[in-house]
């Protein structure tokens, strides 16, 4: 890190704080299934960074000086987050569609403004189009300590925040009744990825900037139910794939920083959605064929103990390779009694099923699950009375 | 303003813009009534690295790979969506924002380290698109209109424009009962026997053709912009589907006329010698008028919400 100077090792620093920042934040919007509404802000942000440059080029001052846009774009991205709320909750029109409605209005006016600018500016470049994608070339010692501060600022924030969004993010309605203002914490909720947005401008760029907010969170889900986690988690992702992305960019300085980082972040997302224990895709496989197999073999076991012929594959197969039958598809010993035991097994389950008393363990039937694991030895004993005497055989 | 001027320099911006939104409103109060509203928003980014991959395959930009490249992206967005959200369980708009995100970042990065600076494509061309450069040099007047060899020289995009406009409108009308039904009511639809996946898939792949014949035209934030103010505005006028795509078109084309004029003469108007942006003077105009449905329209409560005023 330090071997690509100091610029680049502050430029990856702050990249860092503002992914841990972005994915912490992102996760209490995840949860609280609004993540786009970070879209429409992020993309609300431009009118203001236009009027921002233009204001302080009227007065004299630098356009290009970056708390001042930074301010200009905060203001113009709250009052596109006010107005989808007040689209979404005064009007008929859903969120989704107050989301695009906003994203597209300030984006387009916006534009307008990156135009007018062009035609007041004659000679010198803005440079405001870097804020769209992002550009860490250039960078000032000033601005990589402003995004810095901003990240660690945004970030104490989110902690000291985190249990009252959590519990709106869960459960609005409990909330409510323990006497919490959901309305206000939601707006606390939207102050922070704001905060995130305004402060990644300059690394990632406006259009890009959401990505930051909704992919680690994503990620994060794959690997864990509990929300501190998933919190934990996300703020990890997405804090590694900002220092990488940062240096990766560093090193090459063609590579535009806000979609390396995007893509890290989509990679680490990608992990997880094939690779996690619990809900990852290769884990559904498997868990889908271990109960395909399991569902087959009981099948055969049935079907030997009662004297029919088994033709299905996957049955031979899966029979054949326990030692249970013979390559000519013959029942061995130890199969026949492992089957004889299946067959005891589902005429104890029907007795079991048919005796109110058993009620709640017959809820449990599946067809698969051994009686044994399900009740006591004196249960089964009872069960066993039931058993005409050529099903006990 | 004489028709010197006006005909060949104006009108087939105006046409084209007018016709844009047309097409990209018309699919978008379907959009907006199934709450599928950001699918515009999706396709409208993933279009970029499409046209970037029609690009580096065919290597020359000329309409039809681009055109193709950016369709093909826009369905892939549509299936990675749906397939993140089903295996993965994840939210609809999550999965979106993952997909359309990371979509549009590849599609930043091969722009980037492909050799494109000799040929005019890059990201802001791709948002804001060109509509004041459509214009149509071998017009001289209001007779040109007449004259075929003349108008064998109106700018392509506006007859592609118009192509889809009409597509687009003809499949509305074909498939308007199963339409409205699997719209309003899926389940019904189904008991009826409707194929309302395949409808459903449909109608994304109508809104992908218009997005992307649009976005060639015009750049992709009017897309965005048209499928979501015009209709929107409309859903607040009225509560009939008919009435509704009506008032949408009436809106579309108000703002595509209205905006392409304020961004052409206003700034003239008022004193300055250049032009703004006329595709974000578009969506900027769409969205004025939202709020004033929002504000005025006779529609504008949910049914049995507490109104305060």
């Amino acid at each position: 890190m330090l071997a690509l100077g100091y610029n680049a090792a502050l430029v990856a620093t702050g990249a860092g704080l503002l992914g841990v920042a972005a994915g912490v934040t992102g996760s209490f919007l995840f949860l609280r299934k609004r993540a786009l509404v970070s879209d429409a802000m992020s993309h609300a942000t431009l009118p203001g960074l236009a009027l921002a440059f233009m204001v302080m080029t009227v007065l004299g001052g630098d356009g290009r000086a970056l708390p001042g846009l930074l301010a200009g774009s905060a203001l113009s991205a709250w009052l596109g987050v006010l107005t989808v709320s007040w689209l979404s909750r005064r009007t008929r029109l859903g969120e989704d569609a107050a989301i695009g409605a906003v994203l597209s209005v300030f984006f387009g006016l916006g534009i307008v403004g990156l135009t007018v600018i062009q035609s007041l500016n004659t000679g010198r470049q803005a440079g405001l189009e870097t804020f769209l994608l992002g550009s860490t070339a250039g960078m000032l010692f000033s601005d990589a300590l402003t995004i810095a501060l901003g990240g660690a600022l945004t970030l104490a924030l989110a902690w000291l925040l985190r249990r009252p969004m959590l519990m709106v993010a869960f459960d609005p309605d409990y909330a409510t009744a323990t006497g919490r203002d959901v309305a206000r914490i939601d707006l606390a909720m939207l102050a922070l990825a704001l905060a995130v947005t305004v402060v990644g401008l300059k690394i990632v760029g406006l259009i890009l900037i959401v990505a930051l907010l909704i992919i680690p969170p994503v990620a994060a889900r794959f690997w864990s139910d509990r929300a501190d986690r998933v919190v934990l988690l996300s703020g990890i992702i997405g804090g590694g794939a900002g220092v990488t992305g940062a240096l990766l960019s560093g090193m090459a300085p063609d590579l535009p920083t806000g979609p390396i980082i995007v893509l890290i972040a989509f990679g680490l997302f990608a992990v997880g959605f094939f690779f996690s224990p619990g809900r990852g895709v290769l884990a559904a496989v498997l868990r889908h064929r271990r109960f395909q197999r399991r569902v087959h073999m009981r099948q055969g076991l049935l079907a030997i103990a009662q004297g029919q012929p088994v033709y299905e594959r996957l049955t031979l197969r899966l029979l054949r390779r326990a030692g249970l039958i013979r390559a000519d598809a013959v029942a061995t010993d130890a199969g026949r009694a492992v089957a004889a035991k299946a067959l005891l097994d589902e005429h104890r389950w029907q007795i079991l099923r048919a005796d109110p008393r058993f009620e709640t363990a017959a809820a449990l039937y599946d067809g698969l699950r051994p009686l044994d694991t399900v009740l006591t030895p004196d249960q089964l004993t009872e069960i066993d009375r039931n058993l005409r005497p050529e099903a006990a055989t | 303003m004489t028709g010197v001027e006006f005909v060949p320099l104006s009108l087939p911006p105006l046409l084209i813009g007018a016709f844009a939104a047309l097409a990209c409103a018309i699919p978008g109060n379907f959009l907006l009534l199934r709450r599928q509203a950001l699918i515009g928003d999706a396709i409208s980014h993933v279009v970029l690295p499409g046209i970037v991959m029609g690009f580096l395959l065919t290597g020359v930009v000329s309409t039809w790979p681009m055109m193709l490249g950016a369709a093909a992206a826009a369905i892939v967005a549509v299936v990675l969506i749906e397939t993140i959200r089903r295996l993965g369980r994840i939210e609809p708009g999550a999965a979106m924002g993952v997909v359309f995100t990371t979509l549009f970042a590849a599609g930043v990065l091969l722009l980037e380290q492909s050799d494109t600076s000799s040929v005019h494509l890059d990201v802001e061309h791709a948002l804001y698109g060109n509509l004041e450069s459509l214009i149509w040099l071998d017009a001289t007047g209001w007779k040109s209109l007449l004259d075929v060899e003349a108008l064998a020289a109106l700018p392509p995009e506006l007859f592609r424009m118009v192509a889809v406009f009409v597509a687009i409108a003809l499949l509305t009308g074909l498939f308007w009962r199963p339409l409205t039904i699997a719209t309003f009511d899926e389940g019904f639809a189904r008991t009826l026997g409707l194929p309302v996946t395949a409808l459903s898939l449909g109608l994304v792949i109508a809104a992908a053709i218009a997005a992307v014949a649009a976005f060639d035209a015009v750049g992709s934030i009017i897309v965005i912009a048209m499928f979501i103010c015009p209709p929107a505005a409309a859903r607040l006028m009225t509560n009939r589907l008919g009435h509704q795509l009506g008032w949408s078109a009436a809106f579309a084309v108000l703002s595509a006329v209205l905006g392409y004029v304020l961004a052409g003469y206003g700034p003239l108007w008022l004193g300055f010698e250049n032009a703004v942006s006329a595709a974000g003077m578009i969506a900027t105009v769409s969205g004025v008028i939202l709020v004033l449905a929002a504000m005025f329209g006779p529609c504008r409560h949910r049914v049995g919400a507490a109104q305060a005023d």
